[in-house]
């Protein structure tokens, strides 16, 4: 441990100045502060510059170091992300195929017509379900809030239904009215007014979606079941495998907005 | 003291500049700050033992500085780098602690 560096060896120079070989205690930081004053000889001017490269050279290398990418990850973490991006590259890839199969119909001169109606009318119905003047069916849940104290606020409600959006819910239905984009709730005397009809509890949400994730979604800690019992009341919830959203929504005529025609992905 | 400056300096300089370390670089920098690090504890170490010379310590850290960068190249041209780079920050970090035991010893008596 205590042989000496060649940086030692090679120094032929002593420093008059310094002590011996061998200062310890107190004087060894003496001689530390006595090198350590500055002084103004062309070699520590020199020094000066090569420290400044290193804390320069240091700090690159750390700040480097810290943002690097791909290359300091270690195997598992790589085998990981490269899952993740053929997972994600198959899953476009099978997307590309449909789409391009669609396209390679709706192109082809026979039957095209026939497909563009068809996949006009595909569309027609599930944008239908999403603009609620159609009626709905598939898997899904009921919810019924008793609320015998009338403690359930406008507010409430729209938690619920936004909680019901987050877990997946395609087409709602709260008592008889069909929740749409522009659905609003508002405090009435005996009850809430959705969309200016009053809706009096119990407040039953009928939901077209994965039954599993939405009853999951209501069940989360400080989520809906949890702010109704605090309000009071049970969220009853059923699950079914299938169930009809009848109630519509009337559309108003719109009087401003006009759709832009877009380029359609047909024609490229 | 200046030197000390310097490398404060320095250190504030990189992160506030924030500059990207060039690609052909990036397998020697740090390397080369091991090496230039090895040099800084050799001077201390060489202080307290009274036989500091400024020229020595300028020659000292830049040839550990080109050696290290040196033997990385050559490891990487004979496909050893990642090894070779082990060996030298091995042998560097055994330096290293050989001189702060030394200049414990002088500083504290321990």
């Amino acid at each position: 441990m205590s042989e000496p560096t060649p940086d030692e060896r090679a120094t032929e120079v002593h420093d008059p100045t310094l002590p011996e070989r061998g200062v310890t205690g107190r004087r060894a930081w003496q001689t530390l502060f006595r090198v350590a004053r500055p002084r103004a000889t062309r070699a520590n001017i020199f020094a000066a510059l090569l420290a400044l490269a290193l804390g320069f050279a240091l700090a690159t290398q750390v700040r480097s170091t810290t943002n690097a990418g791909l290359e300091t990850l270690r195997e598992p973490e790589l085998i990981r992300i490269l899952d993740d991006v053929n997972e994600e590259d198959q899953r476009l890839q099978a997307e590309q195929r449909t789409l391009e199969a669609q396209r390679d119909r709706l192109l082809s001169g026979q039957g095209s017509s026939d497909e563009a109606v068809r996949s006009a009318q595909e569309r027609a119905r599930s944008l239908g379900v999403l603009a609620g003047t159609t009626t709905a069916s598939g898997p899904g849940m009921t919810m019924t809030i008793p609320d015998p104290s009338h403690q359930v606020t406008a507010a409430n409600l729209l938690d619920a239904l936004e909680e019901l959006r987050d877990a997946g819910a395609e087409a709602v239905q709260i008592g008889s009215v069909r929740v749409v984009a522009s659905t609003h709730f508002t405090d009435a005397e005996g009850g809430v007014s959705i969309s200016g009809k009053l809706v009096a509890p119990p407040y039953v949400f009928t939901v077209i979606g994965d039954p599993a994730t939405m009853s999951a979604a209501m069940d989360i800690p400080g989520g809906v079941r949890e702010s109704m019992r605090r309000l009071g009341t049970e969220a009853t919830i059923v699950s079914k495998r299938s169930l009809t959203v009848t109630a519509l929504h009337q559309p108003m005529a719109r009087r401003y907005a006009r759709p832009v025609p877009s380029p359609s992905p047909t024609s490229s | 003291m200046i030197p000390a400056l310097g490398l404060l300096a320095g250190v504030l300089i990189g992160i506030f500049l924030q500059p990207d370390v060039p690609v052909w670089l990036q397998p020697y920098l740090p390397i080369a700050v091991i090496a230039a690090l090895d040099a800084v504890f050799g001077a201390v170490r060489a202080v307290l033992d009274g036989i500091f010379n400024d020229k020595v310590f300028v020659v000292s850290f830049l040839s550990n500085v080109v050696v290290a960068a040196f033997i990385v190249f050559l490891g990487d041209k004979l496909g050893v780098g990642t090894q070779l780079s082990t060996g030298v920050v091995v042998v560097l970090g055994v330096r290293i602690f050989s001189n702060v035991a030394s200049i414990r010893r002088h500083l504290f008596s321990a």
